[in-house]
């Protein structure tokens, strides 16, 4: 269980490195999904089966559609010439340093509680009732809201838009 | 582990029956044809990414395979087996660009895009009738789901949601009406220029989530392993076999949907059918 923490926290770790190194945008984005897949494997390590099946679900989703809108909007397009992921490389180097820093104090100077009581039966529902309790049926209604927006948002504004297929031309 | 390997068994009678329609040689005949046959590699070609994309497919719809129950039992102990399958399917986006992209080809690098484009408009309705059916058993294990029809199916008193998920089998594997991103009309798209072991690779694992994606609706919509006389495990398989043969027989019929089209169908009008359904069976099961 510890090799296996420390073998998926190395890996995540070194291929997020991996995003800054090599030289096209396919392989930047993939590097990413990998270091996401083995934050996945933590959580599902943590008995988090749930939450961690989900991260893994959503991140490749979300990859996906980010190496097409990250390929469409290259400098070069379609990614015909090596590119490089480092942009303002002394500041960019200050903020990450400055916020490992700051992390890691807190880690250090805070006095971690001891644990009280076990792992709840159904962790991803304990999560749900934590954080959105009696405001859960509130939740549901705007997330459907949600969706109907970007649906409507997106029909509205494709090409056929309301007008049907040849309307808009 | 017996589960998996019935479903590797299953992928193999589909691909005989998609060849048997056909007329054409059998899978054992074109998997002897491909493993001698020679590489065929493209200019700059993104090797480790291709072999990435390639490889992926068939894991994927193994690691899909684990939670799969024949009967009450899977090979894999887990509680959140729909999501399981949902995320192990969704690998297969990442599979058919990768292969599309990688291998540095016009043709398959508009097939990989174009099973993005069917990617997201065939996953909100297909979560939606996932969503229906754990929603009915207040569950997400696929066993339990199976259990909790007793007498009336799910695929009968929800057959939007069941018709929907066919539909989204259909699309995952991108076979039939939705096999574009592999289309003649851009010369076999995503596997224009995978050849010999790659190639082989490739189809396999897209018959292995054709055969997991029929498996998967018989404890979601099926009633498991419900049924007289028989186990319950020969009862699933039974009913996954007559699912996997409907869906390689729709190749023989339909016609090849257009991507926009479907993008557009899906959400106007599938993504409100399956939310209406799944309002039914939440005031259905309320109470």
């Amino acid at each position: 269980m510890t090799v296996l923490f420390w073998v998926l926290a190395v890996a995540a770790v070194a291929s997020g490195a991996a995003v800054f190194a090599v030289g096209s945008m396919a392989r930047a984005t993939f590097a990413l999904l990998a270091s996401f897949l083995c934050v996945g494997g933590e959580l599902l390590l943590a008995g988090l089966h749930y939450l961690g099946v989900l991260v893994v679900l959503m991140m490749i989703m979300e990859m996906l559609v980010m190496a097409v809108f990250m390929v469409m909007y290259m400098m070069n397009p379609a990614g015909l010439m090596p590119m490089s992921m480092v942009h303002n490389r002394r500041g960019a180097l200050a903020v990450a340093g400055g916020t490992f820093a700051v992390l890691v104090a807190g880690i250090v100077a805070i006095p971690w509680p001891a644990r009280r009581g076990g792992p709840p039966h159904d962790p991803a529902f304990a999560l749900g009732q934590a954080i959105m309790g009696p405001k859960m049926l509130v939740m549901m209604v705007i997330g459907i809201a949600i969706l109907a927006t970007m649906i409507a948002t997106v029909v509205l504004a494709t090409r056929t838009g309301r007008y049907g297929e040849d309307g808009a031309r | 582990m017996v589960e998996v390997l019935l479903l590797g068994a299953l992928a193999v009678a589909a691909a005989s029956l998609d060849a048997a329609l056909d007329g054409g040689p059998g899978p054992f005949r074109q998997a002897a044809r491909l493993l001698v046959m020679e590489r065929r590699m493209t200019p700059r070609a993104d090797r480790p990414l291709t072999r990435i994309g390639v490889v992926s497919l068939p894991v994927a719809a193994a690691l899909a395979a684990l939670v799969v129950p024949f009967g009450g039992h899977a090979a894999l102990d887990s509680r959140v087996g729909v999501v399981w399958f949902n995320a192990m399917e969704v690998v297969a986006w990442g599979s058919v660009w990768l292969a599309g992209w990688g291998v540095n080809s016009a043709f398959a690098l508009v097939g990989g895009y174009r099973f993005i484009a069917q990617g997201l408009a065939y996953e909100l309705p297909h979560m939606f009738a996932l969503m229906t059916a754990a929603l009915a058993a207040h569950s997400l294990d696929l066993r339990v789901i199976g259990a909790a029809q007793g007498g009336l199916w799910f695929g009968v008193w929800m057959p939007v949601a069941f018709a929907v998920y066919l539909l989204s089998a259909l699309a995952m594997a991108f076979w039939g009406p939705f096999g574009a991103p592999l289309g003649a009309d851009i010369a076999g798209g995503a596997a224009l220029e995978l050849s010999g072991p790659d190639r082989l690779v490739f189809l396999a694992g897209r018959y292995g989530l054709l055969a997991v994606a029929s498996a998967v609706a018989v404890p979601l919509f099926l009633g498991g392993g419900d049924g007289p006389l028989l186990p319950a495990w020969l009862w699933s398989a039974v009913k996954a076999c007559a699912v996997l043969a409907l869906l390689v027989w729709t190749r023989r019929w339909s016609p090849v949907l257009r991507m926009d089209r479907f993008v557009q169908a899906a959400w106007t009008v599938l993504i409100p059918a399956v939310l209406l359904q799944m309002l039914v069976v939440a005031v259905v099961v309320v109470d």
